[in-house]
């Protein structure tokens, strides 16, 4: 019994050290970003990697979970003869929700386990201190960039999710459904409001990219530089980013849409 | 601070790891102009030493001051500023594996000047030249062997004329030719830039070869210090056994454990 409080401790201890250690990492990042700026060259590089190489995977998963809300959509609104709001349902549900959420998860494997592997393995093999000892500080070389580089690629990438799934929602409910294709953009339009869907999306998208990037780097940052470290660091990322982005996700929802 | 000081002065320095002391009082003195070997056996806390000094770690006790300054008590710009005109040399060679050996060299002179890329092309192919390998400008540096990736380290180490070199075991796990190559470079570019170099092994030989001075770390202590010659002809016991590697004597072949009998017999020591 004893021992079982007592790991409850060392691990509740262990958690809110690791806490610590991030939030002292995330200030030294924000720090560094005006450095970052003013070299916009490393930024670019950096936008490309984490963020255009991550387009494929999200225009076609975004097509895909579109057509998907379509089928489910319209069987479920013909029973109430209300076909015709099925391009509200899809674009209220890819931007309100699965655009940001999803995208995210999808950004978390490809571009959040990439980084931590990365800035791990700069780790494991002696570059990071190899540039520390040359007056380089890699936090504002390497880990700044990249941080910024995924806040400014994942609301980009989630308005990206959220059209292409609009239009793959248009292809099922308009090409093969045969609903009215002035219905569907009509409604959208008059239902769909700025602030409380768009922006909202955006703020959670923006939210998830800086949760994600923040996880990804400090894991490789904190990486235990051996082969083992670097792999778990790159598992932790995936799955902490996962917990994490289901968790702010419920959160903002509660707090944007809670009250209509 | 006069040129005949000691460029670096190493005192009282105590340091552990966790619950491990590493360093229990080290005292040294790195000569300007020279060649300074600093030898023991694995895992006795040599790069630890070297990132010591370089200011990545900070001691417990004690201080370090390189050209005059107290490492650990300069202000991180400070420190940076120092740190241009220290080069150190990683054991696995430490250069970035996304880009060229160009690239590499000139990392350090892209980061810290601000000079024209012609004026750069000159100085890298000018440092790669020193080290022989010019014509591997172009290759990445998974393209290397392990002897050319520590010469191309040792390009971009001396790519800011540093005041001094630190190398982590430059000859481990080299072939005869590149040890031999290494050993005529760390002593070439010693004296052909005026520089002061530490050279951290357990290659008695080839270090010996090289160095002016020689200092013998074991069990987080100086056991020995003096030119390779002085040591040769010592008859401490330390000394007689790191030179002549042999394997038992004041550092222990066994790791601590059990009497060996009682061991075997899975009986309570
Ligand atoms: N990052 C670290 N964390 C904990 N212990 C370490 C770390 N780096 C080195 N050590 C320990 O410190 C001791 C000295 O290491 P090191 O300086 O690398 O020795 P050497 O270079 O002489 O072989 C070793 O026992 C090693 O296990
Ligand atoms: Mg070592």
């Amino acid at each position: 019994m004893l021992s079982y409080f007592q790991r409850l401790g060392a691990t509740s201890l262990g958690m809110f050290e690791r806490l610590g250690r991030g939030s002292v990492f995330f200030v030294n990042i924000l720090l560094s970003i005006p450095s970052v700026i003013v070299r916009p060259r490393l930024l670019i590089a950096q936008i490309y990697f984490v963020g255009v190489l991550s387009f494929s995977l999200i225009v076609i998963s975004g097509l895909f979970v579109g057509m998907v809300i379509a089928l489910q959509g319209f069987y479920t609104l013909s029973d109430f003869g209300a076909e015709g709001m099925l391009g509200v349902m899809v674009a209220a549900s890819l931007i309100r929700e699965l655009g940001p959420v999803v995208s995210a998860l999808l950004f978390a494997g490809r571009a959040g386990s990439a980084l931590t592997a990365e800035i791990g393995l700069m780790k494991a093999t002696e570059q990071l201190s190899g540039m520390e000892m040359m007056a380089v500080d890699p936090v504002a070389r390497i880990m700044a960039p990249r941080f910024l580089a995924g806040l400014i690629s994942m609301p980009i990438l989630a308005t990206l999710f959220s059209a292409v799934g609009v239009m793959g929602g248009y292809f099922i409910g308009v090409g093969l459904l045969g609903i009215d294709e002035g219905g569907y953009w009509s409604q959208m339009q008059a239902k769909i409001d700025f602030s409380q869907d768009v922006v909202n999306g955006l703020i959670k998208s923006v939210i998830f990219g800086w949760v994600v990037t923040w996880i990804a780097v400090f894991e490789g940052h904190d990486a235990i530089p051996t082969s083992e470290g670097v792999s778990r660091a790159t598992t932790r990322t995936v799955v902490h980013s996962a917990f994490a982005i289901l968790l702010l996700d419920f959160i903002l929802t509660a707090l944007m849409f809670g009250d209509i | 601070m006069t040129e005949t000081s000691p460029l670096i002065k190493i005192r009282d320095v105590h340091f552990s790891r966790g619950s491990k002391l590493i360093f229990d009082g080290v005292n040294m003195d790195i000569q300007r102009g020279k060649v300074t070997a600093i030898m023991g056996p694995s895992g006795t806390g040599k790069t630890t030493l070297l990132k010591l000094i370089g200011g990545q770690l900070r001691p417990s006790a004690g201080f370090i001051e390189v050209d005059g300054e107290n490492v650990h008590r300069l202000r991180r710009k400070q420190l940076y500023l120092l740190r241009k005109k220290m080069g150190m040399l990683f054991q696995s060679g430490a250069l970035l594996t996304d880009i060229t050996v160009f690239d590499n060299v000139a990392f350090p002179l892209r980061e810290h000047t601000n000079l024209p890329e012609s004026m750069i092309r000159h100085l890298v192919l000018m440092k790669l030249h020193a080290v022989g390998l010019r014509g591997a400008r172009d290759l990445m540096p998974a393209e290397l062997s392990g002897g050319m990736a520590r010469r191309v380290a040792l390009a971009r180490a001396i790519a800011l004329d540093p005041m001094m070199i630190m190398y982590d075991e430059p000859f481990t796990g080299q072939d005869p030719i590149s040890m031999g190559v290494l050993v005529q470079l760390i002593r070439l570019l010693n004296d052909a830039l005026g520089l002061s170099s530490i050279v951290v092994s357990h290659d008695v030989k080839e270090t010996c070869a090289i160095a002016d001075y020689v200092y013998l770390v074991s069990g987080g202590k100086i056991v020995e210090h003096g030119s390779p010659a002085q040591l040769a002809e010592s008859d401490s016991e330390w000394s007689q056994q790191f030179m002549q590697g042999m394997a038992d004597g004041p550092v222990p072949f066994h790791y601590a454990a059990k009497e060996y009998a009682k061991d075997l017999l899975g009986l309570e020591a």
